[in-house]
């Protein structure tokens, strides 16, 4: 049926009105629950790097299980420059990684997190963020306390394709990580190359994902991206 | 209220009318999502959620809703749905929420939804619109799983991420997972082997020409 133009102006700003009140409503009223899963998950992402907080699904209730693991082994949390030198007064856990990725070098704030495990053993965990085929990526690098070998990897990712680039954030993808070192035998900074399978791993490489070629070189960018600017941080704890 | 008509509404979308294999709707999220069982699942899940939803409402409004805008009030209606949708997961259930989010596009885009709004809730009352959403989704949902059954168990040799064919053995005496089966192309085979069986069975469905 045809309406009067009044009438289908009013339907349509009516519609906008009602729809929009409903949706801040509900953005609003669930952003703390949404802020505090965040959170939670990003502290998950971190003890996992580490290969801890592994009990979480069958802890009672998964926040208190990983607030509690990671006040008890992450230890320590600080920000440091480009030239390595600690930053006082600012809190690592609220930086936000975009913004610093969107300044030059120097002028970044880089956060540390370092892991006590029980034995005594420290693992230094730096946090990553890239761009992937469609959207950030992310993820948390360890270092065994030799500073040059990789202790764990977590990778995640807004909404890469499933089966393909999504696989980052799987164990076999990750495990490949483990005592990779990045830095070769001379001591310069070399990172991970991620390449297409069939070119021969060495020390510093892992294969990349099948069919997943733009994710898995997103991936290397960002570890060479984020991971150099620590390199003055690195080599001054060697 | 499940007269024959009524429940006819329900089972035609899961055979002779299916929106994948005889309309030809929304084959783009079934590529996207039929990698991997558990997403498919959760596609066709939230598919249904907003499917049925959605019908209900435009079924409502249907008297109300001004001819010359009616395509960009479903649009409305479908997107307000699955940002609900995901905000409430997101702060419920944050980790099905994180599987979700690549598919939240997808469904606002999905053409089935658009396609039963236009061309049933406009013009029929709300508990029948509710069956035929019900319906279609479960006709988008048996073929989505289907396929995401075999790309995942031909392509990675998992089900539901549990290593059958690693368990049994296969393996072991030279059998190696088909790389090709968990690129896109592949849905499509699969989708095109379902129709052809489908067509095979049922003479109707193939076109005079």
């Amino acid at each position: 049926m045809n309406r009067s133009n009044l009438y289908t102006f009013m339907y349509a700003s009516v519609m906008v009105i009602i729809v929009a009140a409903l949706l801040s409503l509900a953005a609003t009223g669930l952003k703390p629950l949404q802020d505090k899963n965040e959170e939670i998950a990003k502290k998950l992402d971190i003890l996992n790097t580490v290969g801890l907080g592994m009990e979480v699904g069958e802890a009672d209730s998964k926040n208190v299980y990983v607030e509690a693991e990671f006040d008890k082994f992450i230890t320590e949390s600080f920000v440091v420059n480009a030239k390595g030198e600690r930053v006082d007064g600012i809190d690592a856990f609220t930086i936000n990684l975009t913004k610093e990725n969107a300044k030059e070098v120097d002028k970044r704030t880089l956060p540390v997190y370092v892991c006590t495990h029980e034995n005594g053993a420290q693992n230094y965990i730096f946090p990553v963020l890239g761009k992937g085929l469609w959207g950030p990526i992310w993820g948390y690098v360890a270092l065994n306390d030799d500073f040059v070998s990789i202790a764990g990897v977590v990778f995640d990712h807004k909404g890469e394709t499933p089966g393909l680039g999504a696989e980052i954030n799987t164990p076999p993808f990750q495990d490949q990580f483990i005592d990779k070192k990045i830095f070769d035998s001379s001591g310069k900074f070399v990172s991970i190359q991620v390449n297409k399978i069939g070119i021969p791993v060495t020390e510093s490489s892992v294969d990349a994902i099948t069919g997943g070629t733009i994710t898995s070189k997103s991936l290397e960018e960002m570890l060479y991206d984020c991971l150099s600017v620590y390199e003055s941080f690195i080599n001054k704890q060697k | 209220m499940f007269s024959s008509k009524n429940m006819k509404l329900l089972t035609n979308p899961l055979g002779d009318s299916n929106p994948i294999t005889v309309q030809v709707l929304g084959i783009c999220s079934a590529l996207a999502v039929t990698a991997k069982l558990k997403p498919a699942f959760v596609m066709a899940i939230s598919v249904l959620v907003v499917m049925t939803l959605s019908n209900v409402i435009i079924s409502l409004l249907r008297k109300t809703i001004p001819n010359r805008i009616r395509i960009i009030v479903q649009l409305v209606v479908i997107a307000t749905l699955v940002i609900l949708v995901d905000e409430v997961l997101r702060a419920f259930v944050y980790d099905v929420s994180k599987q979700l989010s690549v598919f939240v596009g997808l469904i606002i885009t999905n053409c089935i939804i658009m396609g039963r709004l236009e061309a049933f809730a406009l013009a029929n009352k709300p508990w029948d619109s509710f069956l035929d959403g019900l319906g279609n989704a479960f006709g988008y949902g048996w073929i989505l799983i289907v396929v995401a059954f075999f790309r995942e168990l031909l392509g990675s040799g998992t089900v539901w991420g549990y290593p059958v064919l690693d368990k049994i053995g296969l393996y072991d005496i030279g059998y190696e997972n088909n790389g090709l089966m968990i690129l896109s192309p592949m849905a499509l085979i699969v989708v095109g082997i379902i129709i052809w069986i489908q067509r095979s069975r049922n003479k109707d469905l193939i076109e005079s020409n």
